[in-house]
């Protein structure tokens, strides 16, 4: 086991990242970003602390809270039992006295034993006390499919959350999306919802030295156009934006100029910039992993149908996960998630091109 | 302290308590007697060493449990006649007959420390410094309730009181309540926080979750059973293997004590506080009695015999226990206690009345206070074509 860490090669550290000229980007894990982030906020507000199964003496499971028990203490850095629906309970308890808990899920597959603090206790409490009981905290934890973790293991919260109001529900793809907003979730005084993707942690992406500097921050609310185009929209969040720009490229092949949209926050939704977009290119394919019905694609089709009907040139398109519970052989986990070919293929038919139907998976 | 509690919280513009209390100082109890009084039976421990039986009091601090007493009782029957008169929406879950837990406790301890308990919440809200007012103008969701209306019976609130709901969800509070406590330790805070729950609740995975937290992280919070022997419908010995719940939390120090005493209940809740700061957490188990049923929707004598209802009115009905205490005492007369009576039936009666002209809230409070900080967000109405809102 040991030797199988020491075969991983140096990881940057984030004090690497002190040494950097102004003219060339450096290279950041999304790990190292949501690291960075919640240090610079444990460092700067000290009602802000972080507990969840293994954050502490291992580190983090997935190794994201790595050094934070050692710079701040075990007061501040608290490891919990495996009981999920209690110490939810008592992170919003905490919340409501007034200090700013960040609580970490596993896996938001586990979120669901404590759904009902999330929903009622939290999201809920600032209304039915008319402004009283404000619940500053954040949920964070890898959300939606990971590599043959089978169907327990595997299940999107965006839309589940995204639905209730009094959440805040937010989902990173990039190291500055990582960076800027989980600083700005745990600045904000509303509960959130912060939707990691386990597959994106190992993930580099050049940071300017806005990103890096620690007063970074994004709006929460915005989405981000991560690439322009006039064809057609492609709608994506977290990791299936990598896979739609990968798609647009494809498509420029083919003389398609895709516009793709990285949402960065599921609630609130950003209509404005999907419907301005929409409004240009007069095509929307929407892709995200999770299942299709009551989906955020949903959302976003009606969205668009609803404001800006007169401009679409074409239906509009969803992908999404296929209607199973996630499989475990790899040839069914391929077929059960969006591939890179599905989102082409979808944005043909938006700009009326017909595609054969790949021959074999 | 506790003669100050006769005029607040419940604040009232009427002028005769202060005759009352005038007429009472004219006997001779100028000045607060101290009193030692025991406590109906002894307490029953688990894992520690019960508090004595014999509880400190003062002629004044008896008097203020009386008078408090008798205007829970007498708000929660009002409380009964709106809701038949649908003044009173959706659920009402009425604390009649266990007055002597939320004043007993009350005395304990001060604002800083916390209470938070379910939905029977509506005395726990006044002796946390809650008014009359708000509690009707909540209850007929009007904008002078304290929740402007949008809570109802059970989201009262009271952060500035140290009162933090008001839940629907069974067992819930129970977390937040240990999470309040974290909060507490957190910040250094030399206080408590008290999580009430039912005999019905007792059985929540979430609360030995929550109690495991606690006595691992040595949280100053201590869990209360108000064990009134029915879980909605079910008795205690049909949803419980062990209805000892002062003994659930094994590790836990418990204490099992006379919920119908209020003097009782004070001990304990002292000791327990003093308890809690230096030694973590501990179960409370208060042995209470509701005479109205579950919520108004239950008429309470379908699983209980009317006999055993007017029984523990006779014997162990905790006003009652109060009255014989002052009478034994020559602290008032008969007819001063009869006075305090109709004066706390009168400041329900005008209470009720002024909460009866307040407004409903206005339909753009509909969009208020979903969030802290909206963002400008459109936030949209069943038509979203026709209604809807920026929030703020």
């Amino acid at each position: 086991m040991l030797g199988v860490i020491r075969h991983k090669t140096v990881r940057p550290t984030f004090s690497a990242f002190r040494h950097f000229s102004s003219s060339t980007k450096q290279q950041m894990t999304v790990r190292d970003a949501l690291n960075s982030a919640l240090d610079e906020e444990m460092s700067a507000d000290p009602k802000v602390f972080l507990m969840g199964e293994e954050v502490g003496e291992y580190q983090g499971a997935y190794k994201i809270s790595k050094g934070l028990l050692e710079k701040y203490g075990p007061e501040r850095v608290l490891d919990t039992p495996i009981t999920e629906a209690g110490f939810t309970g008592i992170g919003v308890g905490a919340a409501y006295y007034g200090l700013k808990p960040v609580v970490e899920f596993m896996t938001f597959n586990f979120s669901m034993q404590a759904i009902d603090h999330i929903i009622n206790s939290a999201a809920k409490s600032n209304y039915m006390s008319a402004g009283q009981i404000s619940v500053p905290i954040v949920f964070r934890g890898p959300n939606g499919a990971a590599a043959g973790v089978g169907a327990q293991h595997s299940h999107c919260y965006a839309s589940w959350y995204g639905s209730c109001p009094g959440l805040k529900v937010l989902a990173p793809y990039s190291s500055e999306d990582a960076r800027g907003l989980l600083k700005a979730a745990i600045r904000d005084p509303d509960p959130v919802i912060f939707l990691e993707n386990e597959l994106l942690y190992g993930e580099s992406f050049p940071v300017s030295a806005e990103v890096l500097d620690s007063s970074f921050c994004l709006p929460i609310g915005k989405a981000k156009i991560e690439r322009e185009g006039k064809d057609v929209t492609i709608t994506a969040f977290s990791k299936m934006v990598g896979y739609a720009l990968k798609a647009a490229e494809i498509l420029a092949k083919e003389g398609i100029s895709a516009e793709v949209i990285n949402l960065r926050s599921i609630r609130p939704l950003d209509r404005s910039t999907i419907n301005a977009s929409v409004r240009k290119t007069n095509r929307l394919v929407t892709v995200e992993e999770g299942f299709p019905q009551h989906g955020v694609g949903a959302e976003i089709c009606t969205s668009v149908i609803e404001e800006s009907f007169g401009y679409l040139d074409a239906p509009v398109e969803r992908i999404a996960g296929a209607d199973v519970p996630m499989p475990y052989a790899a040839n069914l986990e391929r077929l059960a998630v969006p591939q890179i070919e599905d989102i082409v293929r979808a944005a043909k038919r938006a700009c009326h091109r017909s595609v054969p139907m790949a021959a074999t998976a | 302290m506790a003669l100050s509690r006769i005029t607040s919280p419940f604040r009232s513009t009427n002028l005769l308590i202060p005759s009352i209390l005038s007429s009472l100082r004219h006997r001779s109890i100028s000045n607060d007697t101290t009193l030692t009084i025991e406590t109906s039976i002894p307490f029953t421990a688990h894992n520690c060493d019960a508090p004595s039986r014999s509880v400190e009091t003062t002629t004044s601090e008896l008097m203020s449990f009386f008078r408090d007493m008798v205007l829970m009782r007498r708000m929660e029957i009002a409380a009964d006649s709106l809701y038949k008169a649908k003044l009173i929406r959706g659920f009402c879950h009425l604390y009649d007959g266990q007055e002597a837990v939320a004043v007993g406790m009350e005395a304990a301890i001060n604002s800083k420390d916390c209470v938070i308990t379910a939905y029977r919440d509506h005395c726990t809200f006044l002796c946390r410094g809650g008014t009359l007012i708000e509690v009707f103008s909540e209850l007929m969701g009007r904008k002078d309730g304290c929740s402007k209306g949008k809570g109802g019976s059970m989201h009262f609130y009271r952060k500035e009181g140290g009162f933090y709901g008001g839940h629907g969800i069974v067992g819930a509070q129970i977390p937040l309540g240990v999470g309040l406590a974290f909060g507490q330790k957190y910040s250094k805070d030399p206080n408590v926080t008290f999580s009430l729950y039912g005999d019905g609740a007792a059985n929540q995975g979430q609360l030995f979750e929550a109690l495991n937290i606690a006595a691992l992280w040595d949280l100053p919070a201590i869990l209360v059973c108000e064990n009134n022997h029915y879980g909605m419908g079910t008795a205690e010995w049909r949803s419980a293997k062990s209805p000892a719940y002062y003994k659930r939390g094994d590790y836990a120090p418990g204490l099992k004590v006379d919920g119908m005493d209020v003097l009782a209940v004070k001990q304990a809740c002292k000791f327990a506080k003093e308890h809690a700061l230096k030694n973590g957490p501990l179960i409370l188990e208060m042995d209470t009695y509701r005479y109205h049923g579950h919520s108004m929707s239950d008429p309470g004598s379908t699983y209980r015999t009317r006999d055993e209802i007017s029984g523990v009115r006779q014997e162990r009905d905790p006003i009652e226990r109060v009255r014989k205490l002052v009478l034994a005492h020559d602290i008032a007369t008969e007819k001063e206690l009869k006075d305090i009576e109709k004066e706390a039936r009168k400041e329900v009666d005008e209470a009720i009345a002024k909460a009866k002209e307040s407004q409903m809230p206005d339909p753009s409070d509909l969009y208020t206070n979903v969030y802290v900080k909206g963002l400008g967000v459109e936030a949209f109405g069943p038509d979203r074509k026709e209604v809807k809102a920026t929030l703020p």
